[in-house]
């Protein structure tokens, strides 16, 4: 396949994969974006592999083959409440990617390039490097952060943030040698540039370690986002130091996309993205977690399954607000019966999803959707905060910061001004929750004490599979 | 402290200030009350219901007159049995409570004052959220609403529900409702329980979601202007509105058969909605109910407190809508003034709280003072629904470290990002430059293409996104084609299988995602 033709190949491949994101903008669309995407990715390979320099067939199948099935087992055996595992993991495969082709580039065949364009060259393999190691081990972290075998707190060493400054200092000062070495595969030996190259991976794979052991539970939607945003960015600088375009391409589109998720998951916790970077929510800004916001008046009440039946069946309106919670106790199916149930008796149900509800922007619309609920009843905040006066049920199951009125009403809370869902608005309010712990913002909840809010104990799924069993009876 | 419940004298008044039920809430506030004898007869109340409340019965009009406060329906008038006007019964210093019409009745204002009382403008209630269970045109309205529709159906000369019979097919009967306030929202409330089609017009466009919550169809102009003006009322509209208000009435007049209007404007006659030509493109049988007779009629052909007939189209032009409903209209009248009673500090505290907006708007004398107009507390229309959110929003927290203060719209961005452009061009060689001109093209398509995506498709966007950011296997393939065992080779073979990896899962988990959403 000659050249133009591998360029043209590639400009369809680019346009696929844009027309594959372009699909997501609706349910009706998004399976045929997927596979326009598929169809994308097969063109760019044949036509990558067809291209007239390329001889290693045999490399490529051996590699492209295992790949392949792992990739696809790992994806059929997912459950979808692993789901942020399963993005973090993958994150960190594009970012390890990016770096050992950093390192194939450098080590490899020196290109014909002019003194100053091989120096633009080797400044795309630093920074390439650079992100992908951050990528890498920022991810691994993040993994294993949401699998729960890294503790969720925040990490706190002392002058966190000049180790970070310092570590980046010597990066910059790495890449100076590095440059200064100059790219030489001379003669069998190791390139002088090498050794600085290796050091700031080590570096860098640390900074991406401590980046994201800094950063709390609940800022975990934004950090998954944003190391989607690197592994793109680590893409396009793995495209230009190849000098090729597709990968530049793609690189942007997926490095905006998670830049994009950030910001949305940001604006949906009143933080800036740069104060989530920083790491460490619940104890910025001055303010205690624990004695900063005022005690809630009160008294907390609780109840029990058979209550929360009757407050079913009596209420014509029932907004239900899944967390967390719903999908560490896998809730979401015995919920799903629930709900049928509910609507086939003719009453309103509705889902409301906070942006930031879950550990991956999105999760809760997938978990409901694994459990057959109509997408159509699965409404975003904006979409149904309004209708909570005109609601008889708000039902919380495993959610807190997400709805807790003081983001309104306390100035001095540390969540103050996030927005919020009102379920306190509505008649009456129930929150499932296992203990009266607070959520991970560290604040107290003054909605388990208002005067329509009651709380419901125990485990998600016990007590809505209770409550089902009654349903039916 | 005693409440007088005088018996309305006013022609056709059914209605009574106090149920025995609305009484025994009153008497446990700490009232005590005097009810005129025969004063709830016509609303179905008779003296025995009031006397096992508890109520105090007298024949003696001037005794119940004479109490500390007086609450009635109808604005006080000359009454023929004692041959005065009934504020000269009322005793210095005391309190009435009543619909009052300022507004139209400064000489009763001026008894008022001169028998230096006070008196509460049931009709002057501010029209905010807080004062809606003392709300008394509300709920008059609400009553008269439903009521327009019972009138209607009784002249109307076929069903309102459509129905198939063994004898032929009916069709269902059309209504149009003109104005969505509390009478017009009742009236469609009414008119589709009885299987009627009901369309309903407002020149307010926030009332639609209220009009079509209720099963009604929202007509509208293709004109746009907002109608909204002060305490959720309508404001008059502009010539250019009017006229297309007219040619839709008219293309509705030749189709629906009742029309049941409710348009009024605070403080000036009613709006003339409806003009003869329209009455005459009705069908004969047709019936149009107008809610604003007492105020002059929305159509130009009603005459108020009765029925007129024109072309074969009744126009029922009846002012005491609500008291024809005399039992209900009477308890949720008591009710709005038992909460009143509530707000003013029940029995013994009982004050007037100037500082309290509703009491201050609703006050109209005071210590035999007159103080109308009274102040009218800030209104929020319909439109203006989410305060509280919203200025919860617009005050971000700052974080310590200063990040993110600049000012919106600071140039300084734009120009740093104009000066590395030009250090790029100048020091950059071309072929560096192509590549950057994709990757800037590039981002600003993603970042256009990303901000349609679903919020609920959040997940499988970042699953998509991970897969194809397995793109950097291209990386790898080109690099394999060196000498076999080289070190870059090796490199090259890894990162394939790692990007592999993600493609083949990525693809994979999306799809099985994306089975999964379903309506």
């Amino acid at each position: 396949m000659s050249d133009s033709l591998v360029t043209v190949a590639y400009i369809a491949a680019s346009a696929l994969f844009i027309l594959s994101l372009s699909g997501l903008s609706n349910q009706e669309t998004a399976r045929r974006g997927n596979l326009y995407g598929i169809i994308g990715m097969v063109i760019a390979l044949v036509a990558t592999a067809a291209r007239p320099d390329m001889v290693g067939y045999g490399m490529l199948l051996g590699a492209i083959v295992p790949g392949a099935v792992i990739g696809a087992m790992l994806a059929s055996r997912v459950a979808m409440t692993s789901m942020p595992e399963l993005v973090a993991v993958l994150h960190s495969f594009v970012g390890a990617a990016a770096v050992l082709v950093g390192f194939g580039s450098y080590l490899g065949p020196e290109p014909k390039l002019s003194a100053l364009e091989l120096t633009i060259h080797e400044v795309e393999i630093f920074v390439g490097v650079f992100i992908g190691a951050i990528t890498f081990t920022g991810s691994v972290v993040a993994f294993g952060k949401l699998r729960g075998t890294l503790s969720g707190k925040p990490l706190m060493l002392p002058a966190r943030h000049l180790l970070n400054i310092g570590m980046l200092g010597g990066c910059v000062f790495l890449g100076w040698q590095f440059l200064d070495a100059g790219h030489g595969a001379t003669a069998g030996a190791s390139p002088a540039g090498l050794m600085p190259l290796l050091i700031m991976t080590a570096i860098a794979s640390v900074i991406g370690v401590h980046l994201v052991a800094a950063i709390g539970g609940a800022d975990m939607p934004v950090v998954v986002s944003m190391l989607n945003s690197y592994s793109g960015w680590a893409a396009s600088a793995a495209g230009f130091m190849l000098s090729n375009d597709l990968l530049i391409i793609t690189g942007a589109l997926v490095g905006s996309s998670g830049a994009i998720l950030s910001y949305i998951m940001c604006a949906a916790m009143n933080r800036s993205f740069i104060s989530v970077i920083l790491g460490g929510f619940g104890t910025d800004g001055g303010t205690p977690a624990a004695g900063g916001a005022k005690a809630p008046q009160g008294e907390v009440k609780a109840t029990s399954a058979e209550e929360t039946v009757e407050a079913l069946r009596e209420a014509n309106s029932v907004v239900i607000i899944p967390g967390y919670g719903m999908a560490v106790a896998q809730a979401q199916h015995s919920l799903s019966e629930v709900v049928k149930i509910l609507r086939s008796k003719g009453k309103n149900v509705r889902f409301a999803i906070h942006p930031v509800a879950g550990r991956l922007p999105g999760h809760m619309n997938v978990l409901l959707a694994e459990a057959n609920v109509p997408y159509d009843i699965v409404l975003e905040m904006d979409e149904i905060n309004d209708s909570f006066p005109d609601t008889d049920f708000s039902w919380v199951i495993g959610a807190n910061d997400i709805v807790n009125p003081s983001a309104l009403d306390d100035p001095s809370s540390p969540i103050a001004g996030m927005p919020v869902l009102e379920c306190w608005k509505s008649a009456r309010c129930v929150v499932m929750k296992r203990s009266m712990a607070s959520g991970y913002a560290g604040v107290d909840n003054p909605l388990f004490y208002k005067p329509n809010t009651e709380m419901l104990f125990g485990d998600a799924k016990k007590v809505i599979d209770e409550i089902l069993t009654k349903l039916r009876a | 402290m005693k409440i007088g419940i005088p018996k309305e004298i006013h022609d056709g008044e059914r209605r009574v200030a106090a149920t025995p039920d609305t009484a025994r809430k009153l008497q446990k506030f700490g009232f005590q009350v005097v009810i005129e004898s025969g004063a709830g007869a016509a609303a179905s109340f008779p003296d025995e219901a009031y006397r096992d409340a508890g109520c105090e019965i007298t024949s003696d009009v001037a005794t119940v007159w004479q109490q500390d406060i007086v609450a009635k329906v109808r604005p006080p008038e000359y009454h023929p049995g004692t041959g005065q006007d009934e504020t000269e019964m009322l005793r210095e210093g005391a309190t009435l409570i009543s619909f009052l019409w300022p507004g139209q009745n400064a000489a009763l204002l001026e008894r008022l004052v001169a028998r230096k009382a006070n008196a509460i403008a049931m009709d002057a209630v501010p029209r905010i959220s807080r004062a809606q269970k003392l709300d008394a045109l509300s709920s008059m309205a609400n009553i008269a609403g439903y009521r327009a529709v019972v009138e209607a159906a009784t002249l109307f000369p076929r069903f309102f529900t459509g129905q198939i019979t063994a004898a032929g097919k009916v069709p269902p009967a059309k209504v149009l409702i003109i104005g969505a306030g509390v009478a017009g929202l009742a009236a469609i409330g009414a008119a589709r329980g009885m299987g009627a089609i009901v369309r309903a017009f407002d020149t307010r466009p926030a009332v639609r979601e209220q009009v079509q919550s209720m099963g009604a169809e929202f007509l509208e102009v293709t004109l746009t202007e907002d109608g909204a003006g002060e305490g959720g009322y309508a404001k008059e509209m502009s010539p250019a509105f009017i006229k297309a208000e007219m040619e839709l009435f008219l293309a509705q007049a030749k189709d629906v058969d009742i029309i049941i209007t409710t348009a009024l404007i605070p403080g000036r006659p009613a709006p003339k909605l409806l003009q003869a030509y329209h009455v005459e493109a009705m069908r004969p049988g047709s019936v149009i109910v107008d809610l604003a007779a007492e105020q002059g009629g929305n159509c130009e052909l009603t005459q108020p407190g009765r029925v007129a007939e024109h072309n074969g189209v009744k126009i029922i032009g009846y002012t005491d809508l609500a008291s024809r409903l005399s039992s209900t209209a009477s308890q949720l009248y008591g009710t709005n003034i038992v909460h009143l009673l509530d707000d003013l500090g029940k029995a013994e505290k009982f004050h007037f709280d100037l500082a309290d907006e509703v009491t201050s708007g609703a006050l109209v004398v005071h210590d035999g003072a007159n103080r109308w107009p009274t102040p009218k507390p800030k209104m929020t229309s319909p439109t203006e629904g989410k305060p509280a959110a919203a200025a919860a929003t617009a005050t971000p927290k700052k974080s310590g470290h200063g990040h993110g203060s600049k000012a919106p719209g600071s140039p300084w961005p734009l120009v740093a990002a104009g000066l590395a452009l030009v250090g790029i061009g100048v020091g950059a060689p071309p072929s560096f430059l192509t590549h950057l001109t994709v990757f800037v093209l590039a981002i600003f398509v993603g970042w256009q293409v990303i901000w349609n995506v679903a919020p609920a498709l959040h997940t499988p966007l970042m699953s998509v996104t991970n897969a194809i950011s397995g793109i950097i296997l291209i990386g790898g393939i080109l690099q394999i084609s060196g000498p076999p065992g080289s070190a870059t080779t090796i490199l090259g073979a890894a990162a394939i299988l790692l990007a592999t990896i993600n493609i083949a899962g990525g693809f994979l988990v999306t799809q099985r995602m994306l089975q999964m959403f379903r309506k």
